[in-house]
């Protein structure tokens, strides 16, 4: 009795998982519309229509880079912090956990919708900026921009995994917000971090979003010059200790 | 030891601090059958069936779900699961949930198979958020047996249906059965467990204080209550034909009758001064009260 899937059964099995959570996240709207127009929306105002002068000339290129920063973390913190918190508290995981779903497909598909969320994102920033900004980077500098930007959901998909299983489902929205808002102006993804003064520029060195604005950054040479490798330790260790937050958390709830 | 059981659990114990929610309890499923575990709000239904899911690590004892460990691949692959008061994602249709749970399952059975099973044909694009609640309930049973299972984890599942859909909940469970499959049923409706189950266990602060047919059961257990008005006092009632128990509740007097419709023909000849007379069945929490009031400390075994 120890059949196994065939490699089409398992390709099936992902990617109808993937396709389910990314059609139960499309389909809400209040989840889908702000988390894909509010970068772009920030971005029109700020990057193209009032500082468009501003760092000599290089303010929409420097907020691309930012806001595809914010644009990408919501999706990747609300998909995992409340999707989580929600379908813990209603037994859905806890059902699923007892099918012979391998707990893989479950994180494998939020971590996909994630990206996709940030792939329409950024895309879409890409074609403002390139139009209405007059931002020209090189054909490599574009896919590096991406590259950066989609790998770049994985830590605030491992941060939101930790929310989500200890937050109860009411409770998430507001904290997840109460993060994600702070976080994202401390970061330097709304207002450029070196307008900021010293000891705020010090402190965002915490935050995981400062460190993937600047390897965004990086490619353009917007950067505040620290090196690439300090920024990436820093986001490798994050994604490792919100992952060994979460393993701990969901080793709690589904054992007790 | 039967090689064969479906479920076979030796000596189960479960505790919450000082709470004791399971107590070496022995259970054994077989294939095909219906078994049901009754018993009250609290009583350790849940912490069992989580036990068999593999969702608690309980303190000792064994539990084997087809020959392994609870929660094993295997054991998952060969089982289905309706857990107590589940939502599901609103924005999903009944057509892509089954097929994505299908997804699991080597063998699954098709779509229209499964929708017909659960007596959900014609609702297949209907979104979780638009049925109703035991429409919702039947989906969940879906999701139970698109895999083909051999033994169906139901826990509580028709709490909240009114009348109607709990039987269209219990004929999917009935053909469920006749094609072979086994099913453990949680539930406090005694009802539920006497019109579906082959064998019910009866879960009484967690231990199995009794267990048998559900004939064995219900006259051990059973009857009818009758509620009425009257100036005299519960006791005066005691001397009548199959009263098992009498008492005061409020301004009525409740009787707890072994053959109503002898009680009645007594006390209506007996006594006129009757009002509001109502007759219902004994719910299981009142026959859980007599049945701790009458033998607290040895509980009733019923040779199985």
């Amino acid at each position: 009795m120890s059949q196994s899937f065939t490699f089409n059964q398992r390709l099936r099995l992902f990617s109808l998982e993937t396709q389910s959570e990314f059609l139960k996240v499309i389909r809400m709207p209040a989840f889908a519309l702000p988390s894909l127009a509010f970068p772009l929306m920030f971005y029109v105002f700020f990057g193209l229509i009032f500082n468009r002068g501003g760092m000599s000339g290089q303010m929409p290129a420097y907020l691309m880079a930012t806001y595809g920063v914010f644009g990408i973390i919501g999706p990747a913190l609300f998909s995992f912090g409340v999707n989580i918190a929600v379908e813990k508290d209603h037994g859905w995981l806890a059902l699923k956990q007892a099918s012979p779903m391998p707990i893989s497909a479950y994180f494998v598909s939020k971590i996909l919708t994630a990206m996709m969320f940030a792939l329409i994102i950024t895309m879409a920033l890409f074609s403002l900026a390139a139009i209405f900004g007059d931002v020209r980077l090189s054909r490599s500098e574009w896919a590096m921009t991406l590259l950066v930007l989609l790998l770049g959901v994985l830590p605030f998909c491992t941060l939101g995994l930790w929310l989500g299983l200890q937050l109860k489902a009411q409770a998430a929205p507001a904290v997840v917000n109460l993060l994600y808002l702070p976080m994202a102006f401390l970061s330097g993804l709304w207002i450029p971090i070196d307008y900021f003064p010293d000891f705020l520029q010090k402190a965002a060195n915490l935050l995981p979003a400062f460190h993937l604005a600047q390897l965004t950054l990086k490619v353009q040479s917007l950067d505040i010059g620290q090196s690439w490798m300090i920024h990436l330790a820093a986001l490798a260790a994050m994604t490792a200790i919100f992952l060994a937050l979460a393993t701990r958390a969901f080793h709690r709830i589904s054992n007790n | 030891m039967t090689i064969n059981a479906c479920v076979s659990v030796q000596g189960l114990s479960k505790s919450y601090g000082d709470v004791r929610a399971l107590q070496n309890i022995d259970f054994i499923i077989n294939p095909g059958e219906i078994v049901a575990l009754l018993g009250t709000n609290g009583a350790g239904k849940t912490t069992f069936i989580n036990s068999l899911l593999g969702r608690v690590k309980y303190d000792s004892g064994s539990v084997k779900v087809f020959g392994k460990a609870p929660g094993h691949l295997d054991a998952r692959r060969r089982t289905g699961t309706v857990l107590q008061s589940t939502k599901m994602p609103n924005t999903l249709t009944i057509k892509e949930h089954i097929e994505l749970f299908s997804s699991y399952y080597l063998n699954p059975l098709p779509l229209e198979s499964v929708l017909e099973k659960a007596n959900l044909v014609g609702l297949e694009q209907r979104r979780f958020d638009a049925l109703s609640g035991g429409q919702q309930q039947r989906l969940f049973f879906a999701l139970a047996i698109c895999g083909q299972p051999e033994l169906v984890f139901l826990d509580e599942p028709t709490v909240g249906l009114d009348v109607n859909s709990r039987r269209d909940f219990w004929n999917c469970i009935r053909q469920l059965s006749a094609e072979g499959c086994a099913v453990l049923l949680t539930t406090h409706y005694l009802e539920e467990a006497d019109v579906l189950a082959d064998r019910i266990s009866l879960l009484n602060n967690g231990s199995i204080s009794m267990e048998g047919t559900p004939e064995q059961i219900k006259s051990h257990l059973g009857g009818k209550r009758i509620r009425f008005r009257s100036p005299h006092k519960p006791e005066d009632f005691n001397t009548l034909p199959d009263v098992s128990q009498s008492r005061q509740r409020g301004d009525y007097i409740e009787l707890q009758s072994t053959h109503a419709e002898h009680t009645l023909k007594h006390l209506l000849n007996r006594e006129a001064k009757i009002t509001d007379l109502t007759v219902t069945e004994v719910s299981l929490e009142d026959a859980f009260i007599h049945l701790t009031e009458e033998s607290p400390t040895t509980p009733y075994q019923e040779a199985v």
